[in-house]
């Protein structure tokens, strides 16, 4: 018997197509109930941009329906804001030193507050040498909408894995949060056409910024404006235009 | 009560863009014929503390006029988009945080604040904001021989015997926000409300087109 059949066929036949807010699936109860096998209810899991109302499934933002096997549901939509989620690793802007926390700008509704204990190495004697205006690369401890969010600059482990305050150089540029998951998805075509130009270090934060460096100025330049000008175009006017750059035409 | 309207409902052109601004989280610019009005959201963002309601997200509406500071009618629109966009989107899911909602209006030829609430669906919509559902607004004017028009210009509004705006949902086709002047029966009332909720599927077919056409290159 396949259950999968009557209940997600809908849903699965809308991936890849644009949703708007208030589209509706119905899940109703089965035609058929099979007494004899004792099937495993299915679930699905509701990502970004779908709420379940009742038996129903609700869209709550415009865009792109994805999907991913077995029964996975999430809306791609292009926005600009940023809403904190766990676990999601930023680029913040330490603005104040309170106590013993620092104040961080991730660029949500609300400031983070990052303790000085929770980056590698350090000890109550043992300060990090974090100063107001640093930039920070650093991930979601608690992130919810009715607590002040928490970030740590280490993993589970107390390593550091990537995080913690930045060095001098290089330059933080804001793009949109679609163009920033486009970059972080596995063989993610913008980067590799970004690695055939000249070599850069990127830092990517899920918040919309991105921190770039290259061997000279004007190369961290070139990089920070493609990146920047990624959002609004297609996959042949980008593979143009990263050529023309190759050639130096720019 | 049986409602009959006249089954064709005559709309101007309109179109739409979004994101055209970089600033603001969220922007669209809406045409009605020579109405156009242009709207920009900004949110969720740090909230007042004297405006901070702790269970939901404060909105602000403000609507600049063309010309001149806003007034008392500028503050009835305000009052009127606000209370649909309220019931439309979900502000429960980002408590202590504030949306502001700026429209512009770049020129005005009838129907200003049904064009006010289509540019604001739009601009909420482009923020990505969660929203229960979708809302469009239609003016109807009734002219001085009783004939249903809808979407007036300012010239037929001036001449009309009474003016309504409705805002209506997506979902179900029901009434939102009602804004009247004049006077006109009952019944005249229900088939406004009719045909604004026929003149209604084709607003929401236009929304659904244009987000496809935003969405055409990330497909």
């Amino acid at each position: 018997m396949s259950t999968t059949g009557g209940m997600f066929a809908v849903l699965k036949e809308k991936v890849g197509q644009v949703l708007v807010p208030g589209d509706e699936f119905c899940f109703g109860a089965e035609e058929t109930i099979s007494l004899s096998e004792s099937a495993k209810p299915e679930r699905a899991v509701c990502g970004p941009g779908l709420r379940r109302s009742g038996d129903r499934l609700v869209v709550m933002k415009s865009g792109v329906l994805r999907h991913k096997p077995p029964l996975t549901f999430w809306i791609d939509s292009q926005q600009k804001r940023y809403v904190a989620t766990k676990g999601e690793t930023v680029i913040g802007i330490v603005t104040a030193r309170a106590g013993d926390t620092f104040r961080v700008d991730f660029g949500g509704s609300e400031l983070a507050s990052l303790s000085y204990l929770a980056f590698e190495g350090a000890t109550k004697r043992n300060r990090p040498n974090v100063q107001v205006g640093d930039l920070v690369f650093a991930q979601f401890l608690i992130a919810n909408k009715d607590m002040e969010p928490e970030l740590v600059c280490i993993d589970g482990s107390g390593r550091a894995n990537g995080m913690g305050a930045f060095g001098a150089g290089g330059l933080l540029i804001k793009v949109s949060l679609g163009l920033v998951r486009r970059l972080l998805a596995p063989n993610s075509d913008i980067r590799l056409d970004l690695e055939q130009l000249f070599p850069c270090e990127l830092v990517v934060g899920m918040n919309g910024r991105v921190w770039v460096r290259a061997s000279s100025v004007q190369q961290t330049l070139i990089v920070a404006n493609l990146l920047q000008s990624c959002d609004t175009m297609t996959t042949q006017q980008r593979q143009q235009l990263f050529r023309r750059v190759q050639q130096g035409a720019l | 009560m049986e409602v009959s309207a006249p089954s064709n409902v005559s709309l101007r052109e309109f179109g739409c863009e979004q994101s055209l601004l970089s600033r603001p989280d969220g922007s669209a610019s809406f045409v009605q014929g020579d109405t156009s009005v242009m709207a920009g959201v900004y949110g969720p963002a740090e909230v007042k503390v004297s405006k901070e309601i702790y269970d939901r997200a404060t909105l602000e509406v403000l609507v600049q006029p063309k010309v001149g500071l806003p007034s008392v009618r500028e503050r009835s629109q305000e009052q009127c988009v606000r209370e649909t966009c309220e019931e439309a989107l979900l502000l429960t899911l980002h408590p202590r945080s504030s949306l502001t909602l700026v429209l512009q209006v770049l020129h005005d030829d009838g129907s200003l604040l049904s064009c006010c609430l289509n540019a604001a669906c739009m601009a909420l919509m482009d923020a990505g904001l969660p929203m229960s559902c979708l809302f469009c607004g239609v003016t109807c004017a009734i002219s001085a021989y009783g004939q249903i028009i809808t979407d007036p210009t300012s010239a037929q509004e001036k001449e009309s015997r009474a003016l309504m705006t409705f805002a209506i949902d997506s979902k179900e086709r029901k009434v939102m926000m009602s804004s009247t002047k004049g006077s006109f029966s009952v019944h005249e009332l229900q088939q406004c409300v009719a045909v604004s909720q026929r003149a209604s599927e084709r607003i929401f077919q236009f929304y659904r087109d244009s987000v496809r056409r935003r969405y055409s290159k990330s497909l």
